[in-house]
């Protein structure tokens, strides 16, 4: 009789355990359905920008995830309009309204997701010295302010139009400000990242490019509500993409 | 006289005469009465010409990407070279500041600048010159109204003697007749409507028609068009299997100009740009007259249906190839069958821009990808990814004579050299 119990309930059991595994296997091995949102419009986006705009895996896409809005925007409309240069993301917008594009980089400005650990750091220490003073205190000789200034304290951005500068490969930080420097990157006028990225030498970029990449970005990584106020003495900017820029400097 | 006087003479008179008659028919305006049409009040003159000018596109052609709108700058690519579209705006330097509404009838109706010199028929005179004098006064008071913009013109970049006036006025002589439309009687009013929209402003034919060695049409209409540099094949509006609309349901045609999206695909590429910046914007009754004219175009007969005899069967290794490629990248949103998702991914089975002959589409489509144009009606399509640096010629090739040969379709296939002329033309 127990004997009966037991071989019913391991008929049972396997039965179940059956059940379980076809569920599991019709799961996870079915194509993910279609539906009617944002994040299935924008399939076309995440191929090359990774699952969600988690950035590609090579480091010349970068992420999109959590990026200011405003920021994202900008870019979307640069490419459109022939400020930035990539074909690709050129012939992407070419089609699409003001509209849809602001809701593209609401979608994924609004998504929050962990960053993976900075890649292992082979810049030599005096490099990343140099970079780390021209990130946090700039170079006052040569003009160039410190990123902290715009891009946050924590340099994680500001929202609505100023992005974060951590989370991104170093490939990707040296291709823009390269691009800025050859004026291939433009933005609206005035475009202060130029004059900014002018001022700097290969070696200022190089070091300033190194230790970026190499900090960890801190949790929450949300960008900042507000610009830091303007270090006493230092000079204004203006930047056409980004009002309170010159608004901060303006504060008493 | 002598003999080598007489054949002076004859040579003098064989090479003078044809030459001054080609001159004169190159050059000459045409001397036609312009309809005396009632003045309009200014408003209402402006308020025509800006749509109207949203019927021919102007701005489309007229404004370089992310410059100022009708400054002009655009590169248009011709087999012959680059022509840059002009500065339309009221400037009196560098735009039509100092232009008369005689001057701009002069150029939209014979293709000749204010100072008399032979416009490049890249500027579609060819079709503009079918525009109304009142039409012309209007468009010519609504850019008149515009915001000057000091941009200086570009010259042409043209292959010797292309862009001479010689040669402008040899190619007028053989291939342009000016002449607004004429309505035919023996049609309806609406057909008239659209005739005129189709054939004048919306100028269709310049891209939907084929064209010969020297770039003019070529007789029969909008038979179908490669675009230069591979950019893309404007497909023929006379023929079922191609863009020909004579079995589709008016409203359905008149939706596909509207939206750019319809129950059989969306418009892409170059016809993107004309749905979005030209025809969403026309009013229902132009959009049912064009819709009108265009299903009453005389049709090519069928191709005999294209059985599976008429394919060249393909190396087995090769299929199984594209069945995969297809399985990894395209069946999450064209289907396991190639059954589509209906208004977000187009279905591919069955589906003639599919099976077409011209297959430089649809390697433009692997290769870029893109969205469906974000119109009033369809504000919020879905996109493709392009697929240019994950997938080389010979998966293309094999994914796409996957499609031509699956779920009932019956075409041809692709082959890497289709695939390459496309990329290598996009790499220049």
């Amino acid at each position: 009789m127990i004997l009966g119990m037991s071989r019913r309930f391991a008929t049972f059991s396997f039965l179940l355990q059956a059940l379980l595994v076809w569920f599991l296997c019709s799961g996870a091995g079915a194509a993910p359905r279609f539906e009617d949102s944002m994040a299935q419009r924008v399939l076309a986006c995440t191929a090359c920008h990774g699952d969600q705009g988690r950035a590609g895996p090579d480091g010349y896409y970068p992420r999109l995830a959590g990026k200011p809005a405003g920021y994202l925007y900008h870019q979307l409309l640069n490419f459109r309009d022939g400020r930035r240069h990539y074909g690709l993301m050129t012939r992407m917008v070419d089609p699409l309204s003001d509209a849809y594009l602001l809701e593209i980089a609401r979608h994924f400005s609004a998504l929050e997701l962990p960053y993976p650990p900075p890649a292992p750091v082979t810049a030599p220490p005096a490099l990343l010295r140099r970079g780390e003073v021209l990130a946090r205190q700039g170079d006052a000789a040569r003009g160039v302010p410190a990123c902290t200034q715009c891009h946050g304290t924590r340099l994680t951005g500001v929202t609505p139009d100023i992005p974060g500068l951590l989370g991104l490969p170093r490939d990707y930080l040296n291709a823009q400000l390269g691009a800025w420097q050859t004026q291939q990157r433009r933005a609206h006028a005035p475009d202060c990242m130029a004059q900014i990225a002018g001022r700097m030498d290969a070696t200022d970029v190089s070091a300033v490019v190194a230790w970026l990449a190499a900090q960890p970005v801190p949790a929450p990584a949300s960008p900042a509500a507000v610009m830091p106020p303007t270090p006493p003495g230092a000079p204004r900017w203006r930047c056409g993409s980004a009002p309170a820029v010159q608004a901060a400097g303006e504060r008493p | 006289m002598t003999r080598a006087g007489r054949a002076l003479a004859v040579l003098v008179v064989l090479l003078v005469g044809p030459g001054a008659a080609v001159w004169w028919l190159g050059v000459r305006d045409a001397p036609e009465a312009t309809d005396a049409a009632a003045p309009i009040p200014a408003d209402e003159a402006r308020a025509r010409g800006a749509y109207l000018a949203k019927a021919g596109n102007c701005v489309g052609c007229h404004t370089r990407r992310g410059g100022a709108t009708l400054a002009g700058g655009r590169a248009i690519a011709t087999p012959f070279g680059t022509v840059y579209a002009s500065n339309l705006t009221p400037d009196a330097q560098t735009g039509i500041g100092l232009w008369s509404a005689d001057d701009f009838w002069r150029a939209l109706h014979h293709g000749r600048s204010r100072d008399g010199r032979l416009l490049a028929p890249a500027f579609p005179y060819t079709s503009t010159t079918r525009i109304t004098r009142a039409d012309s006064d209007a468009l010519y008071a609504w850019l008149m109204s515009q915001p000057p913009v000091a941009q200086a013109n570009r010259e042409p970049a043209l292959a010797w003697p292309f862009g001479t006036q010689a040669a402008l006025a040899f190619w007028r002589a053989l291939y342009f007749r000016p002449g607004v439309q004429a309505s035919d009687p023996s049609q309806s009013a609406q057909w008239n409507r659209g005739a005129y929209l189709v054939q004048g402003l919306a100028h269709c034919v310049e891209c939907h028609g084929a064209r010969n060695a020297l770039g003019a049409l070529k007789a029969g209409g909008a038979g179908g068009g490669q675009l230069a540099l591979q950019e893309g094949y404007a497909p023929s509006l006379h023929d079922r299997a191609e863009a020909g609309v004579a079995d589709w349901p008016l409203a359905e045609i008149v939706a596909f100009l509207k939206t750019g999206q319809s129950a059989r695909g969306h418009a892409s590429g170059p016809m993107a740009e004309v749905v979005l910046q030209s025809t969403q914007h026309l009013s229902d009754a132009d959009l049912q007259a064009m819709a009108t004219y265009l299903k009453a175009l005389t049709q090519v007969p069928d191709a005999k249906p294209s059985g599976q005899a008429t394919v060249k069967p393909t190396g087995a290794a090769r299929v199984q190839h594209g069945a995969r490629l297809y399985e990894d990248h395209c069946a999450r949103c064209h289907g396991e069958r190639g059954e589509g998702v209906p208004g977000a991914y187009p279905a591919l089975a069955g589906n003639r821009a599919v099976v077409m002959a011209q297959t430089t589409n649809l390697v433009h489509a692997v290769l870029h990808g893109g969205f469906a144009p974000a119109t009033a009606g369809n504000p919020r399509p879905f996109g493709m990814p392009p697929y240019v640096l994950v997938l080389d010629d010979a998966d293309v090739a094999a994914v796409l004579t996957h499609l031509r040969t699956a779920w009932g379709n019956a075409a041809p296939e692709v082959t890497e050299l289709d695939v390459n002329r496309v990329r290598a033309a996009q790499a220049r």
